[in-house]
């Protein structure tokens, strides 16, 4: 398929300047595309989808949905938000509280100019699909949390949205009301026609939700792809933590990689130049005295700190090199881990990924 | 009971959860202690504001009472202290909420300097205000002069005088008190709004109003309560003429010189009428949620 022949629903580069923080994010999504906006607090997410709403005005850069121009400071456009082309879910969703499910709903269609009849149906009918038809009638205060979250998808998307924004949809939830939202809202999300992005700092929803994810730090977006690449090749610390593994960055030659401090990993695939290099803490093995055998990643760790995680435990270790390492809690007991305790780390070639920088 | 030995002042209450007795024992008081210091002064402050009520009261010429009460222009006054107070409500929430979303709301250079203007009448002695009134809308008056060549319109002296009187004593009372509640609503429910579609006069409508809905209850009854004690402004602007400017409180001015019984009675009556009518509201809007 050719790319350039299909042009994006979404076509932006937002950018934000406020009190000393820079947000400058380049977004493209098509019709029918889900893209996670993932990033920590502070990284400019929220301020990205309030500059796409239009809540607030771009410093540079543009925004243009269906091929439509909505804000390019260079040509003094700016549309307002209520008509621009876009649903909102907000992170506290903000129903309207005097006004029943049914209404919040039918809100978005009347301002669009449906007759209160028209709208009250088309209300219904997304009530409907949100599996909420039963308590259209109850106001916002007498629906739990998941309630609330599918009103607020529901309104949203009674406008018809070509971009539909939200913003951490899950965050308000409990972690047992979240799996099933998310189930939920993934199935809205797929059969939604326009552009989607959803902002999350939760790599799960974002992994189970969006087709493709961005991910940004510091107002900037430090890598992109798909789900797949992401996990397998992160690019920054924080991506590495965000799908648990360990990554260095160096120079690469043949299977070796060298990193800036001058220690050598050897790495299963060969690169040539500028390298990451990441494996698994579950690929750590450590022992109290020097392994002998198989082609082996070994340096002399000190055990930094001891946490639960899951079934398991995960040793953070400095050295040479910073790494996590997880183990079992047999293992541990065999090892009697404690902080400040010297052992050997150990990672086969084999447990390693290397890829150009 | 070792699990509820930790001296929580909650203790009541799970208590109450853990044991369901049939019987429920009798009520404790399980609130926290209301320090002294808060106390005191409260009881003063509530004594200071119900004694002169009391004095009323005591002094009150019980026994002729029923004679007071249908002596002429009592019920007329009465009728047009009603009146003119609601009109004048009216009035300031027509003229006032609008101005309260534009203080809270849009942001224009000199906003300071009009916030404290608004609060002029506060400040203003009533009788100056009725001065200023007459200077503005007397027959001479800036406008009263106009008013008067081009529509035959007189203000001073007149029914509408006393509206205009109250409603310029009252009307800061509403607009403080809505000011307040738009500045307290959250605006991210009007940006919801906003990305639905609807524009700022649907989000005003449909939104902003019905979330201050109980802010503009309170503003209205506090500028309805205050319009209807207004005197001095309403004395110098619109006189005291029975049957057309002649409200409650000027009836118990006039009264004063000639009989205080007669104006300890109208003073009741005037107390006894917007009392029942406050907590009539009170209990309607104040308290919804």
């Amino acid at each position: 398929m050719d790319q350039h022949a299909v042009t994006p629903v979404l076509d932006a580069r937002v950018v934000v300047d406020r009190g000393g923080f820079r947000l400058d994010v380049g977004l493209r999504i098509g019709a029918g595309e889900v893209v996670a906006l993932l990033g920590p607090n502070g990284a400019g997410k929220t301020t990205a989808v309030r500059a796409l709403a239009g809540l607030i005005a771009l410093t540079d850069g543009h925004i243009a949905i269906g091929g439509r121009r909505f804000d390019d400071p260079r040509t003094v456009t700016f549309v307002p938000p209520d008509q621009r082309p876009i649903g909102v879910v907000f992170q506290d969703y903000f129903l309207f509280p005097h006004l029943t499910a049914l209404d919040n709903v039918a809100f978005g269609p009347r301002c669009h100019g449906a007759s209160r009849p028209a709208a009250h149906e088309t209300a219904a009918r997304w009530l409907a699909r949100a599996g909420m038809a039963d308590l259209a009638r109850r106001k916002p205060r007498q629906l739990s949390g998941g309630q609330a979250q599918r009103v607020a998808l529901a309104r949203a998307l009674a406008v018809d949205p070509a971009l539909l924004l939200l913003d951490e949809p899950l965050a308000a939830l409990d972690a047992r009301t979240r799996l099933d939202t998310r189930a939920q809202l993934h199935r809205h999300l797929t059969d939604h026609e326009g552009a989607t992005l959803i902002v999350t700092h939760d790599p799960l929803d974002a992994l189970v939700l969006a087709d493709r994810l961005v991910i940004i730090e510091d107002g900037r977006v430090v890598q992109e792809g798909d789900a797949a690449t992401i996990t397998a090749r992160p690019r920054t610390d924080y991506v590495a933590r965000l799908v648990g593994l360990n990554l260095y960055r160096g120079r690469g030659t043949g299977h070796t990689v060298t990193l800036a401090d001058g220690f050598v990993i050897t790495a299963a695939d060969t690169t040539d130049g500028d390298a990451f290099v990441a494996f698994s803490p579950a690929a750590v093995a450590l022992h109290l005295d020097l392994p002998s055998g198989s082609p082996r990643n070994t340096w002399p760790a000190t055990v930094a700190g001891v946490q639960r995680h899951g079934d398991n435990l995960r040793v953070q270790l400095s050295g040479p090199i910073g790494a996590a390492a997880d183990i079992t809690p047999a293992a541990a007991a065999q090892l009697r881990l404690e902080p400040g305790q010297l052992v050997w780390a150990a990672v086969k070639a084999t447990e390693t990924r290397a890829y150009p920088a | 009971m070792s699990t509820h030995d930790r001296g929580s002042t909650r203790e009541n209450d799970v208590l109450d959860v853990a044991q369901p007795a049939p019987v429920p024992p009798p009520r404790r008081w399980v609130g926290r202690r209301v320090p002294v210091a808060l106390l005191i002064p409260a009881a003063l402050g509530l004594a200071f504001l119900v004694l002169p009520m009391a004095g009323l009261l005591i002094r009150a010429p019980w026994s002729t009472l029923p004679q007071r009460l249908a002596a002429p222009g009592v019920l007329t006054a009465l009728r047009l202290s009603l009146l003119t107070a609601t009109v004048a409500t009216i009035v300031c929430v027509v003229l006032g909420v609008p101005l309260a979303w534009v203080l809270a709301r849009v942001d224009f250079p000199g906003r300071r300097v009009v916030r404290a203007l608004v609060t002029v009448p506060l400040v203003l002695p009533p009788v100056v205000g009725g001065v200023a009134l007459l200077l503005v809308f007397g027959r001479r008056g800036l406008v009263g002069r106009w008013l008067d060549e081009t529509f035959g319109i007189t203000l001073p002296f007149t029914t509408t005088g006393v509206v205009i009187a109250e409603a310029f004593v009252a009307m800061p009372f509403l607009v403080i008190a809505v000011e307040g509640a738009l500045r307290g609503a959250d605006e991210r429910y009007e940006e919801a709004a906003a990305t639905l579609g609807a524009g700022r006069w649907t989000t005003f409508r449909r939104v902003t109003l019905p979330l201050v809905a109980p802010g503009v209850a309170a503003g209205a009854v506090l500028c309805w309560a205050r319009a209807l004690g207004e005197f001095g402004a309403t004395i110098t602007f619109a006189g005291n003429f029975p049957g057309r400017t002649q409200t409650m409180p000027l009836a118990v001015y006039l009264a004063l010189e000639k009989d205080l019984d007669s104006a300890i009675v109208l003073s009741l009556i005037l107390l006894a009428v917007s009392v029942t009518i406050l907590a009539s509201l009170r209990d309607r809007w104040i308290n919804t949620p």
